[in-house]
């Protein structure tokens, strides 16, 4: 078996921990005292400089080592956090994502700048003055222990005393040993631990503390951990009397009342099971990561690659059976079509990650937003539990950073203009996602000035991009803005208006088989909506025929079927148009496209296809029917043939590439300039 | 004297690892770099704690600490595994092999001194 190399396995992690730091970060932006987020963020730190040490990145681990001795103290009360500390951590762990990635780099300058703000940060918040001291120190509890150790524990290097000594290091503890079990000197193997415990502390110390004392032998065990006394105010140890009266059995000498000791163990794993039914319970957090693994991304590919071989398997082994007349081969098939079936839909779930992860790093680019803006924004996310194919999620990143920046740069007005304009300072925008029918809609809306029809229309005649006056629809206008070189902005800031980012937000959508609509309203703002697939890895295909190969068109994109009347083909000779219900439809002649060398079928069919508004007509020998069908990628020899999207093996084993409907109705549109042109 | 510790593993980078950690913690550690040549350094120099992997060449972790059991004199001494959280499966199994105590990797060096420190004892 072979190791992943331990730098990436770092690098991962570290990607990881950053983000916890900075989701705990920006959380307590909205709340100061937050302990959880806190603690999150101090353990974040305090493990990447762990592992960052152990990995060789001593800059790293020296540097966060600082924010880390400034979050203890947050930690431990002695001082408040305030903005300004998130800030300078903040920025400092922009600097250690720098310090993983590049730690070879020339990082000093930045460090040092950096430590001398946080090294501010902390003096300020030193002046400050401490944090209110806690009204009291913490309650102290008498726990009652007894225990009883698995008979091996000894030979297999478990030393009772030494777990004796950690329950006296919580605090002062009485402790007895039960020998009752310990037998004649003629049975008895040395090495084998017949002495069970009673042992009575009194700590500040939480239950799990205790626990974590036999964390190695906890599972082979008895224990039973009980608090006798809740509550107990600190300092004086418990005087013998009271304890005596809540416990006379455990308090009475063993020797004494051997009877009822034996009893009680007796009871123990009865009660073990409740207490550590509750300690699970009690702690939802560790049990979360017990319960997930985590598997690189490309083994799950390399799953769904399987899956779809077997998919194809099946369905050869149906066709088989079906032309068999052998009815337990038949049951058989039938199983093993149900079968990876209902494998295909679980493998399909593993892939789903929820949005929660892309909306996640959107808080961040908000933050940074306002202070470029100095809008006063807030973003508001919806349905993050939505879960999306993660290859779907990870193409998502781009357009939806667009889409929130224009969303804040172009829509959301200053704080004074919204104040002129009756609206509260503050602008949102809202992020949300749900799930309709195999698609997943991811929604941008701003509550801001909302698209200026105008504005948008003055701008796409003065570039040519629409006749002047002609009649559109305001989806239409919308739909404008997502032109090449397309922007309205009346100055170029940091975040957009470079007509840069709106096509290439289309161009993503559309290569993942979504829309998007646009809705806006003048003064009340305007929401954006993309409706994408949920997974990428299958889609639903219409199997064509050309010449000897099979081709599969995704079915989303065809509009409908027709048969190139022989009077509509001779006439389009030359200049491939049909008429379609008063419209021109440019067509491309597939035979032509993929130099078939065979005669073509006498009724050809044309499939047309459309993206949003554009339409194109694909001519075919046949159409042989629907097909689903699992997606494999073209091979790297291939990646730069743009007709297809990718390929696909039919139930006979032969391989049918499937069509890039983007990159053909984007030809049949420059036939249909071209003839334009031509006049 | 200070404490002897043998740690076993074939990464030499955990290895080194696991060595600085607790050489910085003052004892003194020894290295194998898979099970078989854990078993010949524990019986020729008896060792007060072994640390090792459980996935080796030549010979397993799970194999060594299970052999290592049979052997009179090194019963009793305390042995931690390496593992994953994930294992749980393999957890167990180290466990019965006859292993004292485990550390989650990737771990974090002041975890290990803290643990070995635990199964030491005072």
């Amino acid at each position: 078996m072979s190791f992943p190399d331990p730098i990436q396995v770092f690098k991962t992690e570290a990607a990881e921990l950053l983000e916890q730091i900075e989701t705990g970060l920006l959380d307590l932006t909205y709340d100061l005292t937050n302990k959880d987020q806190i603690d999150a963020v101090f353990r974040g730190l305090h493990t990447l400089k762990g592992s960052g040490a152990m990995f060789g990145f001593d800059a790293l681990a020296a540097f966060t080592h600082h924010c880390e001795t400034a979050f203890d103290r947050v930690r431990k009360g002695e001082v408040t956090a305030t903005e300004e500390l998130i800030s300078v951590v903040l920025e400092a762990r922009d600097h250690m994502r720098a310090l993983v990635e590049n730690p070879n780099a020339e990082h000093d300058a930045v460090s040092t700048r950096l430590l001398a703000d946080l090294h501010r940060a902390v003096e300020a918040l030193d002046k400050a003055g401490a944090a209110p001291a806690k009204a009291s120190g913490p309650k102290e509890t008498l726990w009652r222990i007894r225990f009883g150790l698995p008979r091996n524990a000894m030979a297999n290097g478990t030393n009772p005393l030494g777990l004796l000594d950690e329950l006296r290091d919580l605090g002062p503890c009485k402790i007895r040993a039960d020998l009752s079990d310990i037998p004649a000197l003629d049975a008895l193997t040395p090495s084998d631990l017949y002495i069970s415990w009673h042992v009575e502390v009194t700590t500040a110390q939480p239950k799990s503390m205790i626990e974590d004392v036999f964390i190695f032998v906890m599972d082979e065990m008895q224990i039973e951990i009980t608090a006798i006394d809740a509550g107990k105010a600190a300092a004086p140890a418990p005087a013998p009397a009271p304890q005596k009266a809540a416990a006379p059995a455990a308090a009475a000498p063993v020797v004494e009342a051997p009877k009822p000791v034996v009893q009680e163990t007796a009871s123990v794993p009865a009660v073990r099971d409740t207490s550590a039914a509750a300690a699970s319970a009690a702690d939802p957090k560790q049990n979360r990561a017990a319960e997930s693994v985590r598997v690189p991304a490309e083994r799950l590919d390399e799953l769904m690659d399987r899956v779809g071989e077997l998919v194809i398997a099946q369905s050869r082994l149906r066709q088989l059976a079906g032309r068999n007349a052998d009815i337990q081969l038949r049951a058989v098939s039938e199983d093993i079509e149900r079968l990876s079936g209902e494998l295909r839909d679980t493998m399909m779930v593993l892939r789903m990650v929820p949005v929660a992860t892309l909306f996640g790093r959107f808080r961040r680019l908000v933050h940074d937003l306002a202070r470029e803006t100095g809008k006063v924004i807030e973003l508001i996310t919806e349905g993050e539990t939505t879960e999306v194919d993660k290859t779907v999620i990870e193409r998502l990143a781009d357009p939806l950073v667009h889409l929130v920046r224009n969303s804040v740069d172009h829509g959301l007005e200053t704080p004074e203009m919204r104040r002129a304009a009756g609206k509260q300072e503050a602008g949102k925008v809202i992020l949300s996602a749900r799930q309709a029918s195999g698609e997943v809609i991811i929604t941008i809306k701003d509550d801001g000035r909302g698209i200026d029809r105008d504005r948008v229309r003055a701008k796409a005649e003065s570039s040519g991009l629409i006749q002047p006056n002609a009649a559109l629809t305001d989806q239409e206008i919308f739909q404008l803005i997502f032109q090449p070189g397309f922007s309205t902005a009346q100055t170029v800031t940091n975040l957009s208006g470079r007509g840069v980012g709106m096509d290439v937000v289309k161009r993503t959508i559309d290569a993942l088989r979504g829309t998007i609509e646009v809705a806006s309203f003048p003064g009340e703002g305007s929401e954006i909506s993309l409706r994408i697939p949920l997974t990428l890895a299958i889609i639903e295909g219409l199997l064509v025929r050309v010449g000897g190969g099979r081709y599969v068109i995704p079915l989303s994109a065809v509009e409908e079927c027709l048969e190139l009347s022989l009077e509509e083909d001779l006439r389009s000779r030359g200049r491939s148009f049909i008429s379609l219900r008063d419209s021109l439809v440019p067509f491309i002649r597939l035979r032509d496209l993929f130099h078939t060398g065979t005669k073509p079928d006498p009724y050809q069919k044309v499939v047309v296809i459309s993206t949003g508004s554009e339409r194109v007509g694909l001519v075919v020998d046949q159409i042989i029917g629907d097909h689903q069908t699992v997606i494999k990628s073209m091979s790297k020899l291939h990646h730069d043939v743009a007709t297809f999207s990718g390929a696909t093996i039919l139930g006979d084993g032969s391989v049918a590439l499937i069509l890039d409907v983007v990159h053909l109705v984007a030809a049949g549109q420059q036939q249909e300039a071209q003839m334009r042109i031509a006049g | 004297m200070s404490a002897r510790i043998l740690t076993v593993d074939d990464s030499a980078s955990i290895r080194l690892t696991t060595r600085v950690a607790l050489s910085n913690a003052g004892y003194a550690v020894s290295e194998a770099v898979n099970g078989q040549e854990g078993m010949d350094k524990a019986q020729a120099e008896q060792f007060d704690l072994i640390v090792t992997d459980l996935n080796m060449p030549i010979m397993d972790g799970l194999t060594m600490i299970e052999s290592l059991r049979k052997i009179p004199s090194q019963t009793g001494i305390p042995i931690i595994f390496l593992t994953t959280e994930s294992d749980a499966d393999l957890k167990a199994r180290a466990k019965a092999a006859g292993a004292t105590g485990w550390l989650t990797k990737p771990f974090d060096p002041e975890n290990l001194v803290k643990i070995v420190k635990k199964v030491l004892g005072r």
